[in-house]
């Protein structure tokens, strides 16, 4: 009884894992080249960035809020550190750019975790306006263009490769990152601070039930606060990773971005009214997204059908997933009943 | 309701003084460049566009819903109306006039189709507004790159951008549209058992489910409102651009969403206005037309200024609402 | 000198103007079980909050093993010894059972860091405590209403509680899971706990308490031993009010059946439901709570259809798959929630009471706003509820009141039968005298009324027969001039 329990919970990962393996078989039997080192190397490195952004983003959604200003809070950051480094003609090591943006996450992210967590005000609208006095300081105050050069320690972190993967069949080679550590980093501590750490406990505990939260002594405010600003460092310290990974800096095309991540974390499981959802789920999630955007190209679908594709993704996966959520309700009350008839 | 009735009063009445103190300041600064009737001709010719939008947005936020599919749906419809046309009058052709109410029906058809997709999913599946309107809109950005290759699509006839893009004494025919619509739904919201329903709907849909209200019906209906009005705005956005494209107007759906909070619509449903929706979307395209006027202010600062303002009602907005909760507990 | 756990003497508390506590006085002795009643609104809850330092106090003393407190936060009443188990348990739904268990100990000992071998520790210990045997690894959110409460009286037992705090802690248990309740809460004052008891239900305060308190609209009215109550007094009391407690004897009871239903049956729910009701009549349906009576509610009303079966409305027989086509065969409905079922608390009065007619109050398709507002006042004077205006919100009312709004939505259907799922779940004495008499009264004026309540008293009171159910089928139908409550009981269980 239990164990079945367990099963319907953990389906959602489950599900994503059939879907992403099937997807990949598609596209090695159409194409034959998913399964290829160069292949799988590239995608884990385009994982990189939304991988991060899914973090925070994931983290948010489970304390019960939501944060859709992460691409302008990058942006921001990363245009700001790229850009003054560059005036200030840095040569050193990747070290500054990312104290840097932690310090300006940690700064940006407090503005909304002031309005989320002390003022209380409806996180979806906060992180709107703050999305767009982000983009209008970036672009106003900061006259931001686009970056053709960037300070020679990021862009050696940039190319610096962890692995190197070569296609025997057709040669092309794919560099795998550095920077595809940093990912593993940001996974590595947030599985820690959510698994054993009361601070990630509380995010937990808010997204079940915030004034069960307060009564029992959560400072919730205080949480909250908190984890704005761990999700703005994550988003800032993506923004930089994706400037060094791009080797220029171009203020918006991260911008829009925000929606497919929030769409991915919830493809993977994440409740949107808090509370649930694992890490797994998360990044199964963001990988399907990632796939579906990067991969079809491969079984020969035309680029211009892509949005479609992501279109249809979001709106089935979420339709599947409600779905099931609804027939495990039932199935549960049913289940009851019939132990207490018998 | 007095005191509900009295704080949408309060949420115009600050629109109000905004704009006021904007005309004030404009007409001190920049008399001669802003009070033009070209100018103000000009403004009342654009915001329509995604004035539309936001109109849409506002009936969905009510039911404590949202759309984000508005731009998707008004760009399909805008490139489906131009290969349309395309076809009617050949490359270069024309094409008589009796096409044009023709067109805002087809118009009309494709936003009714989406929105009841939307509203369908929605109510069938449980699934949060705000995913099943972002799938959407990535869907119909999709279907709308599929049919132009992603480019631009601009050789169909011309006299629909013509007929819309004309003045009718004065009056520019999109804002004629514009005031059409939000008449109707003025009436729809405030006179009709649906307006009121929608707001109990926004209020606790658990509640409405038991007091029999046709919760699903309701809400599909809604969103088919928002996607007629997203549709609309696509074929004002095609006249004005007399062009269309699939990713047109990308930042008018966070702006539609800014917009209607302005206007001092609930994000959690059940409250809202459409006079000061009305008053928000003309404000937000004064505060952006009389900015311009100043060349040394970069235009980029509107979306900062915007954000700003959005924060700043909504702290307002914190401190009037917990005197009033504060007064209402025992 | 007596040794009391917790003394508030004379506490005030204002909230922008409005006195909620008017210098009131609770005493606690130490392993007493002391009863605090008083009917809603009259300050308990606020009472609560000071003590438990949610909310600061105005003025008064409290103190905690004679020491006298002044400023106080949550987390310093939970050091003193002082829990509270609120009526929502104050649980995480999506946490494990273990962890529930186990998460305010750790954030009492300010930890930072989560170690699950503790955890596991801390929360087996606490299930130990009063032997509860349980799944630690189980969701919480799966478990049984009462379970769930197990979980929360062991959290409180963690920290050398010295006074448990329980917010209504009988409201949504069934008979049988009172009774283990209450031996649990024995047990805890035999290990020389006190109990602080929230009620406003008569029999519990008798069955269990030493000592009772007794508030009306925030001043303390009585306290004393629980002896020296009786019925009489303890309604007195609570309201201020006498009441005399005649059985219903209909007087208009129409020859034929107005609903029937014969062979009803839900998959998983119930099975075989046969009863019929005549005009006049108020019939009551009972059982425990997972017996089915709530899902046979929802099924008459269309929200979960019923598979297979029949109902007659007036002898025709009657399709009811959804709300609209209930209130079309003329079939009222009060849930079980009122707060969120009932209820838009946020909209007026006005709007509460019209909205499942308001299809009527139309003028060429557009809302007649003269019929509207005369529709209104119609029913407020009506059911006389208590309001200086029916535009305030509904949340302005008290549980009596905002009950009648949602009869008043109902009557202004103009049902033929009404369905009421404990119509007086969280109201007030004077209140539930007030409701019974308008059922009876719309009885005598010819509607069927159904009564689906586990307060037996009540439906002793009002109904001339009640349909008992069990385990999803019908136990018994029985005429209630020729039964005791026991008996009734019986057939339950």
């Amino acid at each position: 009884m239990n164990k079945r329990i367990k099963k319907i919970l953990q389906q959602n990962e489950v599900y994503i894992l059939i879907i992403i393996f099937a997807l990949s078989l598609l596209i090695q039997f159409r194409s034959g080249q998913f399964y290829t080192p160069n292949n799988i190397v590239d995608i884990l490195s385009a994982m990189v960035v939304p991988g991060m952004f899914a973090v925070g983003a994931f983290l948010v959604l489970l304390s019960g809020g939501i944060d859709v200003s992460f691409p302008a809070l990058a942006s921001l950051s990363a245009y700001a550190i790229t850009k003054s480094l560059l005036d200030a003609e840095y040569s050193g090591n990747i070290l500054v750019p990312i104290l840097l943006a932690i310090v300006i996450g940690i700064i940006l992210g407090s503005i909304n975790g002031f309005f989320v967590g002390y003022l209380k005000l409806p996180a979806l609208i906060v992180t709107l306006g703050t999305s767009s006095v982000f983009k209008g300081f970036m672009q106003g105050t900061l006259k931001s263009k686009q970056l053709a050069v960037i300070p020679s320690g990021m862009k050696k972190f940039g190319t610096s490769a962890l692995a190197t993967a070569e296609n025997a069949k057709s040669g092309l080679t794919s560099v795998l990152p550095v920077a595809f550590l940093v990912l593993i980093l940001v996974l590595i501590i947030t599985f820690f601070v959510l698994r054993y750490t009361m601070f990630g406990r509380g995010i937990y505990a808010i997204g079940g039930n915030e004034s069960a939260a307060y009564n029992a002594g959560f400072k919730v405010k205080r949480t909250k606060f908190l984890l704005y600003v761990f999700a703005g460092v994550i988003a800032s310290v993506a923004g930089v990773i994706r400037v060094c990974m791009m080797q220029q800096a171009h203020p918006t095309n991260m911008l829009g971005m925000e929606m497919n991540i929030i769409a991915g974390v919830v493809l993977g499981g994440t409740s949107m009214v808090g509370g649930k959802g694992t890490l797994t789920g998360c990044m199964l999630g963001t990988l399907l997204i990632v796939l579906v955007e990067n991969s079809l190209i491969l079984i020969g679908v035309p680029v211009v059908w892509k949005k479609v594709f992501v279109g249809l993704l979001i709106v089935i996966g979420t339709a599947m997933s409600a779905y099931q959520v609804k027939r495990a309700d039932k199935q549960r009350v049913k289940l009851t009943v019939d132990k207490e008839v018998a | 309701m007095k005191k509900t009735s009295f704080l949408k009063d309060k949420h115009v009445k600050r629109l109000v003084i905004i704009m006021v103190l904007w005309a004030v300041f404009m007409a001190i600064t920049r008399f001669s460049k802003f009070y033009t009737v070209i100018n103000f001709q000009t403004m009342f010719a654009q915001f329509p566009e995604f004035g539309l939008m936001s109109l849409g947005v506002m009936v969905c936020m009510i039911t404590s819903g949202i759309d984000l599919s508005v731009v998707g749906v008004a760009n399909t419809t805008a490139i489906a109306s131009a290969l349309l046309m395309r076809s009617i009058g050949g490359d270069t052709g024309t094409m008589a006039v009796f096409w044009i109410p023709i067109l805002f029906l087809f118009a009309i058809l494709i936003g009714t189709v989406a929105g009841a997709l939307n509203g369908f999913l929605i109510t069938t599946f449980d699934i949060p507004p705000i995913l099943v309107t972002l799938g959407m809109g990535e869907l119909f950005t999709g279907i709308g790159i599929v049919l132009t290759n992603g480019a631009a699509i601009s050789d169909f006839p011309k006299d629909y951008a013509y007929v819309v893009n004309s003045r009718f004494a004065g009056i520019p025919v999109q804002f004629i549209i514009f005031a059409l619509v939000a008449i109707v739904l003025a009436i729809i919201l405030t006179k009709t058992t649906y307006g009121k329903k929608i707001m109990m709907i926004g209020t606790s849909q658990k509640a409405a489910r038991f007091s029999g209200l046709k919760v699903n019906y309701l809400l599909i209906k809604t969103y088919i409102i928002s996607g007629i009005c997203a549709a609309l705005g696509g074929m004002i956005m095609l006249a004005n651009y007399n062009s269309a494209r699939a990713d047109y107007g990308t930042n008018y759906t966070l702006q539609s969403i800014l917009i209607v909070v302005l206007g001092g619509v609930s994000p959690a449903g059940g409250r809202g206005k459409i006079s000061g929706v009305i008053l928000a979307t003309i404000l937000v395209r004064v505060l952006e037309t009389g900015i311009n006027r100043f060349p040394q202010i970069s235009s980029y600062y509107i979306s900062l200024i915007w954000g700003a303002v959005l924060l700043f009602v909504m702290v307002l907005d914190y401190f009037s609402e917990n005197n009033i909760k504060l007064l209402k507990r025992k | 000198m007596e040794d009391y756990v917790l003394r508030a003497v004379e506490i005030e508390k204002h909230f922008s103007g409005v006195r909620a506590l008017d210098k009131v006085t609770l005493e606690i002795k130490r392993g007493e079980i002391h009863c605090l009643a008083g009917e809603n609104g009259c300050g308990k809850s606020t009472l609560i909050k000071v003590i438990s330092g949610v909310y600061q106090k105005d003025g008064g003393i409290v103190e905690y093993d004679g020491e006298s407190v002044e400023k106080l936060t949550p987390i310093d009443a939970i050091k003193r010894g002082i829990q509270v188990i609120y009526q929502d348990f104050s649980i995480f739904p999506n946490l494990t059972v273990m962890e529930n268990l186990a998460i305010n100990s750790e954030l009492v000992e300010n930890r930072k860091f989560v170690n699950w071998k503790h955890v596991r520790e801390i929360a087996q210990q606490a299930i130990a405590k009063i032997g509860f045997k349980v799944d630690l690894d189980a969701q919480l959110g799966n478990l049984s209403v009462a379970d769930k409460q197990m979980v929360a009286i062991c959290r409180a037992l963690m920290f050398n509680a010295k006074l448990i705090i329980m917010d209504e802690p009988t409201t949504a248990l069934t008979k049988r899971e009172v009774k283990a309740l209450f031996k649990v809460i024995m047990e805890l004052k035999a290990q020389g706990i006190a109990i602080l008891f929230v009620s406003h239900k008569l029999d519990e305060v008798f069955e269990i308490a030493d000592r009772f308190t007794i508030f009306r609209s925030g001043k303390l009215i009585a306290t004393g031993n629980t002896e020296d109550l009786d019925d009489k007094k303890f309604s007195f009391y609570m309201t201020g009010r006498e009441f005399d407690n005649a059985v219903f004897k209909p007087t208009n009871v129409t020859k034929d059946n107005i609903i029937q239903v014969k062979n009803l049956s839900l998959d998983g729910f119930y099975k075989n439901i046969n009863f019929a009701v005549k005009g006049g009549e108020i019939i009551g349906i009972t059982g425990l709570l997972d017996s089915g009576r709530t899902e046979l509610a929802l099924s008459l009303f269309g929200l979960k259809p019923s598979t297979s079966g029949e109902i007659l409305i007036e002898g025709k027989e009657t399709v009811i798959d959804s709300p609209q086509a209930a209130i079309n065969s003329g079939i009222g409905f009060v849930p079980e929630d009122r707060l969120s079922e009932g209820l838009f608390l946020e909209r007026s009065i006005g709007d509460n009471i019209v909205i499942s007619e308001i299809d009527k109050l139309t003028k060429k398709g557009f809302v007649d706003k003269e019929k509207y507002e005369r529709e209104i006042q119609r029913w407020v004077s009506e059911l006389t509820i208590a309001t200086p205006n029916a535009d305030n919100a509904a949340s302005t009312l008290s549980g009596g009141n905002q009950q009648r709004i949602v009869l008043a939505k109902w009557l202004a259907c103009e049902p033929k039968v009404l369905i009421l799922n404990g119509p007086t779940v969280g109201v007030d004495i004077g209140s539930k005298h007030d409701i019974h008499s308008i059922l009876q009264k719309l009885a005598n004026a010819g509607m069927a009324v159904i009564i689906i309540s586990d307060d037996l008293p009540e439906v002793m009171q009002n109904c001339s027969k009640v349909v008992v159910l069990r385990d999803g089928q019908v136990a018994g139908e029985l005429d209630t001039n020729d039964i005791q409550e026991r008996q009734i009981i019986d057939i339950m269980m």
